[in-house]
């Protein structure tokens, strides 16, 4: 069958293109219809790539959060119109240590492999994960997102040493909203506080214990623990300003994305006896264990409600090019792709 | 219920050095009339895919299907004379096969538009349960000339007015019976087109958006077009 492929061509220019899709294979034919938008995507979008990158993963179809509706199923094992999120990770090898996530033969969708943005998804059957029926769509579309940072909280639990009375979150993004309601929700004995640059993005962290701008830290505030989701440029100042204020044989959980290396103040990560650690995408488990925190969290998901920003219904290609560029100009918040080219 | 009649009635004659109708050729690895019959096999709306191929190219269509996609239930039909002709078989079919009643939707759509998507049927389907005959068109993107001798023109049409016909075209198909049983002779002769069937007979027939490369493979130049456009897996 030949499948329409919306691909990135060049920055800011994309194409119907066509792949053939085999429907005798095992595979489960997923028709998107909620895509969210991620920074990682708006940087190949926008062309903030280096240009040896966009030479060799261009022309791709971006997006690697996305929900649709099982169309076609070979073997009869989900029903047509079941709601499902899609896992861009696709593994390629058995590993008893390495999670699935980082193992280099993985193939992750919209970054070396086409994304959702196509007519229809062929997913491999173990990639595809049941949405329960209550759940608001527009959440659902970014659950990726969300066990990203679901999946980076479980190997805090499992690398951070036990005093954990204080953990910070430094960003006042999508992701650090995020990872502080999570980290409030799966650990509610600690102190959950937010270090952000904007006190307008700040004040919805209302489920945080304490926030601060970063240039209002108090002195004598110290950290058990701390989690960084702030990227890009700031990288370094956020890192830094961490290793200042957590106290020795803590935990950094970076997650923040840079283009470029980060200079960290490697003498105090010695002196303080520092663990670091990254995190970058999860797996088919880190989704099932989201969904099933969801159905014992709900509140969790109308808090999500708050980051869903602006919703574009997509029918042609110049809307698809609108929708990031609408995303370029947000304040804050999610942009989601209405899917319905 | 609800049907896909795929017309593969061509003959190819316009296709260039080929022996086969257009039907047959290849993109990529599989032939294009399989690329089409593939878009219908995963839209559980239908009940039944009808093919309906010229008398010779029946056993020939029942084979490659057979060949590409195992434990298909697709049906393979002869066609008729025009495509007119070809849809009434279709529907004859279903009344014998299936009974047919007022509500009864057909999806016709060339078995030379492979390039059709998932949104294009779901939207006909759509359009014919909501009660209205439809046709799925692309704005024009080249001027239309008219000339009513074939040497001077007669008139220059407001771009902005005309659409470019692609299939599928869909409706109910006792209502396309009827009406097409009601045209004279010569009407039905003139009617090419099932779509202006329902036009003349005064149904209203609603537009459905098209895509540009939702293209009929009818010259070699379109072959090798759809050739460039399957970009491979990425």
């Amino acid at each position: 069958m030949l499948n329409t492929v919306y691909r990135l061509v060049e920055p800011r220019r994309i194409e119907a293109e066509f792949c053939d899709i085999d429907i005798t294979e095992n595979e489960v034919l997923v028709r998107p219809t909620y895509l969210s938008i991620c920074n990682a995507d708006q940087r190949y979008f926008q062309g903030q790539r280096s240009s040896k990158v966009l030479r060799e993963k261009l022309p791709m179809a971006l997006i690697h959060e996305g929900i649709g509706q099982v169309i076609y199923d070979p073997k009869g094992e989900f029903g047509t119109g079941t709601r499902v999120v899609m896992i861009p990770n696709t593994p390629q090898e058995d590993d008893d240590v390495v999670a699935e996530n980082y193992r280099r033969s993985s193939i992750f969708r919209a970054s070396g492999s086409d994304g959702f943005m196509q007519d229809i998804v062929a997913m491999r059957r173990d990639r595809v994960v049941v949405l329960p029926d209550w759940i608001d769509e527009r959440v659902a579309a970014f659950t990726e997102l969300v066990s990203v940072v679901y999946h980076a909280i479980d190997r805090f639990c499992k690398k951070a040493h036990s005093r954990q009375d204080t953990i910070a979150v430094w960003g006042d993004g999508n992701l650090a909203y995020i990872a502080t309601l999570l980290l409030k929700n799966r650990l509610p004995q600690s102190r959950i506080i937010v270090v952000g640059k904007h006190e307008y993005k700040l004040k919805d962290f209302v489920f945080a214990d304490e926030t601060y701008t970063i240039d209002s830290i108090p002195a004598e505030l110290s950290v058990d623990h701390a989690f960084e989701c702030v990227g890009g440029a700031a990288s370094s100042a956020a890192i830094n300003q961490i290793i200042d204020y957590i106290r020795p044989e803590g935990s950094i959980a970076i997650m923040g994305v840079s283009e470029e290396n980060v200079p960290v103040n490697t003498r105090m990560v010695l002196e303080k006896g520092l663990s670091v650690f990254g995190n970058s995408r999860s797996g088919v488990e880190d989704f099932k264990n989201l969904i099933a925190f969801y159905e014992e969290n709900p509140t969790v998901v109308d808090y999500l409600k708050k980051i869903v920003g602006e919703i574009i219904e997509v029918h042609t290609i110049d809307d698809m090019v609108a929708a990031f560029d609408s995303d370029m100009r947000k304040k804050g918040g999610k942009t989601i792709m209405l899917w319905n080219k | 219920m609800i049907f896909g009649a795929i017309l593969a009635g061509g003959v190819g004659s316009r296709m260039g050095n080929t022996d086969k109708p257009k039907q047959f050729l290849h993109i990529g690895k599989k032939p294009i009339l399989i690329h089409t019959i593939e878009k219908f096999i995963i839209n559980d709306r239908f009940d039944a895919i009808i093919v309906l191929c010229p008398a010779e190219w029946v056993s020939y269509t029942r084979d490659l299907v057979d060949k590409h996609l195992p434990e298909n239930d697709v049906i393979v039909i002869e066609g008729g004379e025009l495509r007119n002709d070809t849809i009434l078989n279709a529907i004859k079919y279903i009344e014998d096969n299936y009974g047919l009643d007022d509500d009864t939707v057909l999806v016709t759509h060339d078995a030379v538009r492979p390039f059709v998507t998932h949104r294009i049927i779901e939207e006909n389907i759509d359009a014919v349960l909501g009660g209205r005959a439809c046709d799925t068109v692309i704005p024009a993107s080249d001027t239309i000339v008219e000339s009513k001798d074939g040497e001077i023109i007669s008139q220059i049409p407001n771009r902005a007015l005309y659409y470019q016909g692609q299939t599928p075209q869909s409706f109910k198909a006792k209502r396309f019976r009827e009406l097409y049983n009601n045209l004279d002779d010569a009407g039905k002769r003139e009617l090419t087109d099932a779509a202006k069937v329902f036009v003349v007979s005064g149904d209203p027939v609603a537009l459905i958006q098209g895509e540009t490369f939702n293209i009929k493979v009818t010259y070699p130049y379109d072959l090798q077009l759809a050739e460039t456009l399957l970009g491979g897996d990425k």
